[in-house]
């Protein structure tokens, strides 16, 4: 009876079955809708750009620890979430190898140099997005339109001051303008809600960032007070996108509840400055980066007081109720 | 009956696996030898009373010591003393116990005497000499918990039947089989300690508990029975205090700062025993459990029996045991050996397969804040788990790091597994050490300065 092992370990002994792959893969469930509208109305490019991004963002994961020696991550399904919230932040219309500079990027200088997965101090999507907006801005802001073959934006024409191309519904339901991410809001919509019932994500930071922008940009519009589109301005553009996938990341938002409403008003206020004041018409990427930065200084302001140091007088508490 | 005032922060619903909740106890054939170390309480070691070669009987005190903060120790078969030695012992550390080949017949000791007395001061000291302590695993001597320290008066006696760790139902077989002598022990307490008003909390997922002794509570105004959320920690006495009173224990404070003197049910229960039959703490009830065991059961044990002993007693093992615990799976202490004894404070042994426990290697932490939104205590296990492995104590400490209780749910929700709690323990204990050392240093200084000695001389007697 006493041919046994018996392995000692310090206490907890048990640990529910959540895991660093098995979140990543909710989010990549949560993104599945938006990948399969971006693949219905754009078809092959999304496809192509899909893979590139995704394919170099795990080749580059998986190189960089092989030649460094590192245990591999790949496992972790963290690159591949990398991969697809960058092609969902590209324009079809962008070329496949910038979508691969992209992804190398992301994984390489922003994750990996950093010291891996966790300890990135911005989000490594977007920041490539931004590296391929500095770099090719025109390849990078030339989206597909209506009829011919490019087109503006709704967006950019609502900067303007041109037509709108698109109703509110067709921006809800379906559309083929913008981002390969941001053909539908329903579809984004349903991985949100996908992602809040695991509880994934927590509410503050979507909620807070897009009720910020819509309603700082429907009050101070340029028709005047409380005169802008709060429908327009929470549908277009990257905002359902930027607040539901990338503006919750836990690497880079706030550890605590407070530091999560305090960094999502942040966004929503960045993204409403972008969008009427800046040249840009697009803000959303532009904000999260911005307020990622701010991230440590928040977690800093917010640390939560211990049970019991709240007030400082136990005894004082005792007397009152006794 | 009562409902809870508040609800903590945090906590966490793990499977509760009460799988042994209606297993009667049942009482195991006394062993032909038990092994009883001297120290099985917090405070001071005993000093063995007997010697190799003597007869004990059971009940007979065999280890005692003068020290405020210990409680006797008593024989818990009848028989002769083997040894009298240091054996290693549940916490891993040697320690001098009493072995006791047993002559089987489990003769009671001529001394046992119920106690009459009714003067507290009395009642207080009989409580000391029953060796209680208080059995939901800390093993704190009870005597010394029922005088408050001064400046302290208790209002409240809080009873906790929370028994939030999954798998253990020693406490809530104690309330469905022995709901009078509970409801004995807590008046007794409260005859000796003076308070007026006693709840007794149980989670709401023992329904069957909380009829029982809201029942044998029936003509009894002063003790109420409280329904509990269910939520571990529940039964962490600051969370219980908190959400029985509403009141908040402080850092480093003790539950008499806010008037409530907290005991286990299982506590109240052995004080009952004692004062009507005269035995002291020999026996108590653990629960068997885990899926590495063939039967699981609950079982009258005596002090010092081996583990393996009562595996064979539950018919041993049905699958290859991997990990032994003794306590529950988020707080308990995982044995090196089964020939480990079961102590006072002993509420389970949980005898675990490989797959049912936590073995995936910590990976980088991806700060998803799962930590912080479960920690009870309000504090930021990943950064603390941060700074610890950095060597930043004093950051630490900082954070409230000596606020830890050391619950385990920050680790059992952590997707990354990180080895949270274990680093907190690590970092007490190092802080504990940085503080000795440099009170030892000052000290040094000090004698050195009332003599007169320089720097120089310093070193040399460094050296």
């Amino acid at each position: 009876m006493n041919d046994f092992f018996l392995s000692v370990g310090s206490s907890p002994h048990i640990k529910n079955r959540q895991t660093t792959q098995n979140i990543m893969a909710d989010v990549l469930i949560a993104l599945s809708p938006a990948v399969l509208m971006a693949l219905i109305y754009f078809k092959l490019p999304a496809l192509w750009l899909l893979a590139a991004c995704i394919g170099v963002a795990v080749l580059s994961e998986y190189l960089w620890n092989y030649f460094m020696k590192l245990p591999q991550t790949v496992g972790d399904l963290s690159a591949v979430v990398t991969g697809a919230l960058l092609a969902l932040n590209l324009s079809p219309l962008t070329p496949f190898w910038a979508g691969a500079i992209g992804s190398f990027f992301a994984i390489i200088i922003v994750k990996m140099l950093f010291g891996g997965i966790g300890h990135n101090f911005v989000n490594p999507a977007l920041a490539a997005r931004a590296f391929l907006m500095a770099s090719w801005p025109v390849q990078m802001t030339t989206f597909p339109g209506l009829d011919a073959k490019t087109g503006a934006t709704q967006l950019a024409s609502l900067k303007l001051g041109n037509p709108l191309p698109y109703t509110s519904m067709q921006l809800f339901l379906g559309h083929n303008g913008g981002c390969l991410g941001e053909v539908s809001a329903l579809a984004l919509l349903i991985g949100a809600a996908y992602l809040l019932i695991r509880r994934v994500i927590r509410w503050e930071v979507p909620v807070i960032f897009i009720l910020s922008t819509g309603i700082l940009t429907t009050a101070f519009s340029k028709q005047g007070f409380m005169q802008g589109d709060f429908l327009l301005q929470i549908l277009s553009g990257g905002l359902i996108l930027g607040a539901c996938f990338m503006a919750n990341d836990y690497t880079t938002s706030p550890m605590t509840r407070k530091g999560k409403i305090i960094y999502a008003l942040g966004c929503g206020f960045m993204t409403f400055v972008i969008r009427s004041i800046g040249g840009y018409p697009e803000g959303v990427s532009y904000s999260i980066l911005l307020m990622n930065l701010l991230v440590p200084l928040l977690d800093r302001w917010t640390i939560p007081k211990t049970f019991g140091e709240e007030k400082q007088h136990g005894k004082k508490d005792v007397k009152q109720s006794a | 009956m009562l409902k809870a005032v508040k609800r903590f922060h945090g906590g966490i619903h793990p499977p509760t696996n009460k799988s042994t909740e209606n297993h009667e106890s049942v009482e195991i054939p006394a062993p032909d030898r038990v092994v009883i170390p001297m120290r099985q309480h917090i405070g001071a070691e005993c000093i063995p009373t007997v010697a190799k070669g003597d007869h004990v009987d059971v009940g007979q005190v065999i280890g005692e010591s003068d020290a405020a903060l210990s409680v006797p120790i008593h024989a818990s078969v009848s028989g002769m003393v083997e040894a009298v030695r240091p054996a290693p012992s549940a916490s891993g550390e040697h320690i001098m116990s009493v072995v006791i080949k047993s002559d089987g017949k489990q003769t009671l000791s001529p001394n046992l005497a119920p106690v009459t007395t009714s003067d507290p001061a009395e009642m207080i000291k009989a409580v000391r000499a029953s060796g209680i302590v208080g059995l939901g695993g800390a093993g704190f001597p009870t005597h010394f918990k029922l005088t408050p320290p001064p400046g302290d008066h208790f209002d409240v006696l809080l009873i906790n039947g929370a028994e939030c760790e999954p798998y253990i139902t020693s406490d809530f077989r104690e309330m469905i089989e022995n709901p009078r002598n509970v409801i004995k022990g807590i008046e007794l307490v409260l005859t000796m300690t003076g308070i007026k008003h006693a709840i007794i909390g149980i989670e709401d997922n023992k329904q069957a508990a909380i009829d029982r002794l809201i029942k044998a509570a029936e003509d009894r105004p002063a003790i109420d029975v409280m329904r509990l959320h269910t939520r571990y920690p529940q039964g962490g006495e600051k969370q219980l205090i908190y959400a029985a009173t509403g009141r908040k224990v402080g850092m480093g404070k003790l539950p008499s700062a806010v008037g409530v003197l907290v005991l286990s049910v299982n506590t109240v229960s052995a004080i009952a025993t004692y004062f009507l039959t005269g035995m002291p703490l020999v026996r108590r009830r653990v629960t068997i459990a885990g899926d590495a065991i063939r039967q699981e059961k609950n079982v009258w044990v005596p002090v010092g029996i081996s583990l393996q002993k009562v595996f064979e007693f539950c018919g041993g093992f049905q699958a290859p045991p991997f990990a032994v615990i003794m306590g529950g799976p988020m707080m308990g202490v995982a044995q090196f050996s089964p020939e480990n004894t079961i102590l006072k404070q002993t509420n389970a042994v949980l005898v675990f397969s490989q797959k049912s426990v936590n073995t995936i290697p910590e990976s980088a932490c991806i700060r998803c804040g799962r930590c912080v939104e479960a920690c009870p205590m309000n504090l930021l296990p990943f950064e603390m788990n941060q700074l610890i492995r950095h060597g930043r104590y004093d950051e630490a400490v900082e954070l409230n790091l000596l606020n830890c209780i050391e619950c385990g749910c920050c680790s059992y929700v952590c997707p990354a597994s990180r080895y949270l709690v274990q680093s907190f323990r690590f970092g007490k204990a190092k802080v504990r050490q940085l503080k000795s050392a440099s009170k030892l240093k000052a000290d040094a200084e000090m004698a050195l300065k009332a003599k007169g000695l320089d720097d120089n001389s310093k070193e040399g007697i460094k050296a």
